[in-house]
């Protein structure tokens, strides 16, 4: 019988297509349907934000971190937060910690929602996506009741926050709280047990943890494949070694596990914010004391002369931070998460990196999906939840 | 664990070496010679009370004025060990240093862009080019003398920049062999 | 409904042809379908405007083709980096006539909070854009009049 000659396949999956979570340029060389290699392209939307931020002032590079991880901005301003106070030596107040902790559970659960909606339809259960964007509503609307925007709140700064909480906060969030699990249990029914969404996940992109910590995978991807690191209990920040919650793990390193973890994780943040919001008065202090960075209230500013200058000088040339460098990793919904700031000593950033979860994730994906079909890159890609502002910044 | 107990331990198993503590507000800082940099890495990754199996990050810092002009910046962690550090290796203006892609793979990606925004090399990496900026850009944006707002007209069309032949030998290179 | 907007036809035209030219207006500004092109944050406000709250499905633009063929809106949402400037002219050049551009966010029209080498400051240097939508990201709301407003742009173009 003759010979029959083969050939491999090369297909671009282009910047622009529906599964490919935002602009991320994969070039697949195929046999048949069986991926032989992938060759990842990033950078499509990379914004220079680093560089920019050079430019700012130390509280102006908030929005500009915040645009960087888009799915999880608190996450992002945390985490420049928290590496610009090491740096200024500044203690935060148990109420702000609260606060913080409240704003970054519930803005994980606004990223593992996307996650779970985009994921879910890629697989073909489409009407997630609504589902997941409609509690998604829920939590804009909290970000909106704090700060006047949906998105990116710029609530979380240096020193602590930018105001006092709104009245109407506490039933806003308790309302939240009180009808999210049914919602969760609902999720859970359409897609855990379900037999399509179980075969197209088991068993696919298997992670082990050895290849996780050699490509410098430390989240979810981390804690399917077995391991327990998550900075909040290894390195806690924010005061969350005071709180009572588990970290959820799984074994087996697939689809499915990643799938379990972040469920599990969302019903802990439930957990974490119940704690939380019980712990958290409607009124009272929300910065630290050091007046260098944190500007005087409104109606001191127009009554004294030394707040009036204070104001002034804070808005106009800023605060300086010690010459130095620091970073303080959050735990994101993607990962560990931080911000490594260098100073000069002057009241601008000499150099801004965020270290992007995302980033090193797609780095790992052609060795996940070699030898599996092209339904497998979906779901690998969805389940690895890479976010490309955060990869490209 | 402080800088200085680290470097005892490091010390002995990386002989003639000269490690010099950082001075640092949150975890280790190391300043670390650049000729000696994987050894000394393979036995952070592999010494028994280290271990700092996952390398978090590789980023660089450009101090213009200062001679050496860049720092070059590991971040590591060892799980089993809760230990976090900060490896610092300086580099002169146009210096290069060795790759650690052999002691952790997940460095590749970092380096490379360290490689697209500051233009310092790295000895022996495998694929060493433009990751964030399109293929063809000049200059190495992330530097001090480079200008953040630039007047540069849109590029609308992408000529084709390698041959057919150089495609596919580009994507043979990069295929990950099959584990049998 | 559609039929208080002003129509803006050519009172020369003899009368069959107008009522010709309204049905053609009518029929390509009521189901006016986008091409997924998505980019950052914008993109997520974009499929929130998809989604249940803010349903787009009222106007017609709810079924987000995944090719540039099969569509006739290209709403840009997201920062155009100058590495993806070319795939998106390239996606431009694919869709057929008629077509039209949103630019949708502050980013994607003028450049947005980043000034910097990395950044093309406003897409209609790539593409001819006809609806300008501020915000950053703007809220679906806001998308969804630049939407009705495009819809009345195309009620008073010829067909």
């Amino acid at each position: 019988m003759a010979e029959i000659r083969t050939e491999t396949m090369t297909v671009n999956m282009g910047p622009q297509h529906p599964s490919t979570h935002g602009v991320l340029r994969l070039v697949l060389e195929l046999d048949g349907e069986v991926i032989q290699s992938v060759m990842p392209t990033i950078g499509y939307l990379h914004t220079g934000i680093e560089k920019t931020a050079e430019q700012k002032k130390w509280q102006q590079v908030i929005p500009l971190v915040e645009r960087m991880d888009y799915l999880g901005p608190q996450s992002n301003s945390l985490a420049y937060a928290l590496s610009v106070e090491k740096l200024l030596g500044l203690e935060m107040p148990k109420r702000v910690n609260d606060i913080r902790v409240l704003l970054a559970e519930l803005q994980r659960l606004g990223s593992h929602l996307i996650w779970l909606g985009t994921h879910a339809m890629e697989i073909g259960a489409v009407s997630m996506l609504f589902y997941a964007i409609r509690e998604r509503e829920l939590l804009l609307n909290i970000n909106e009741l704090i700060a006047g925007f949906r998105f990116f709140p710029s609530y979380i700064r240096i020193g602590g926050l930018r105001e006092d909480l709104p009245r109407g906060f506490h039933e806003m969030v308790n309302e939240f709280l009180d009808r999210f699990p049914t919602k969760m249990d609902e999720f859970e029914r359409l897609l855990t047990k379900n037999d399509i969404f179980r075969r197209r996940t088991e068993g696919v992109g298997v992670v082990t943890l050895e290849n996780a910590y050699q490509w410098g995978l430390v989240g979810p991807i981390a804690r399917a494949a077995g391991s327990d690191y998550d900075v909040r209990k290894y390195f806690p920040y924010s005061g969350y070694d005071t709180y009572d919650f588990t970290v959820p793990t799984a074994t087996e390193g697939d689809v499915y596990a990643r799938y379990r973890v972040r469920i599990a994780e969302m019903r802990q943040s439930i957990n974490l914010c119940r704690q939380a919001i019980a712990r958290i008065s409607p009124t009272g202090v929300w910065a630290c004391d050091d007046t260098r960075v944190v500007p005087p209230p409104k109606d001191k500013v127009y009554t004294e002369m030394e707040a009036l200058i204070q104001h002034f000088l804070i808005y106009s040339q800023g605060f300086t931070v010690p010459v130095g460098d620091a970073y303080v990793p959050v735990e994101g919904p993607r990962g560990e998460h931080g911000c490594y700031i260098v100073s000069d000593g002057s009241n601008r950033p000499w150099r801004v990196k965020m270290r992007a979860p995302s980033f090193m994730a797609i780095q790992a994906l052609p060795s996940v999906v070699q030898g599996g079909l092209i339904a497998d890159l979906v779901a690998v890609i969805g389940s690895t939840d890479v976010v490309m502002g955060d990869c490209d910044r | 664990m402080q800088a200085s107990a680290i470097i005892e331990i490091l010390q002995p198993l990386v002989p003639g070496a000269v490690f010099e503590p950082g001075r640092s507000v949150d975890f280790a800082t190391i300043y670390v010679p650049a000729d000696r940099l994987v050894e000394t890495c393979l036995v952070l990754r592999d010494a028994a009370p280290l271990e700092f199996k996952a390398l978090i990050e590789v980023t660089a810092a450009d101090y213009l004025p200062h001679e050496p002009r860049y720092e070059v910046v590991y971040h590591l962690l060892s799980v089993s060990k809760r230990l976090r550090l900060r490896l610092k290796v300086r580099v002169p203006s146009g210096g290069s240093l060795p790759t650690v892609q052999g002691v952790w793979r997940g460095a590749g990606w970092p380096e490379r862009e360290v490689w697209d925004m500051f233009g310092i090399v790295f000895d022996g990496h495998n694929d060493l080019r433009r990751l964030l900026m399109p293929e063809d850009w000049e200059g190495h944006p992330a530097r001090k003398d480079y200008p953040v707002q630039i007047r540069k007209a849109a590029q609308t069309y992408e000529p084709l920049e390698v041959s057919e032949e150089e495609f596919r030998a580009n994507i043979e290179r990069d295929r990950v062999k099959r584990a049998h | 409904m559609a039929d208080t907007h002003d129509h803006g036809l050519d009172p020369d035209l003899p009368f069959l042809t107008t009522k010709l030219e309204w049905l053609i207006q009518w029929a390509r500004r009521s189901a006016i379908w986008p091409v997924q092109f998505g980019l950052a944050c914008c993109a997520i406000e974009m499929m929130a405007m998809a989604a249940s709250r803010y349903d787009v499905a009222r106007f017609g633009a709810e079924v987000f083709r995944g090719s540039p063929r099969q569509s006739d809106l290209m709403i840009v949402a997201g920062r155009l980096s100058r590495k993806m400037a070319p795939a998106m002219r390239r996606v431009y050049d694919q869709m057929p006539d008629p077509k039209w551009v949103i630019s949708m966010g502050a980013c994607a029209s003028v450049g947005g909070v980043f000034d910097n080498y990395a950044i093309v400051q406003g897409v209609d240097q790539v593409v001819p854009v006809d609806v300008f939508v501020p915000g950053c990201p703007p809220r679906p709301e806001a998308l969804i009049y630049g939407l009705v407003q495009l819809q009345q742009k195309i009620n008073r173009s010829r067909a």
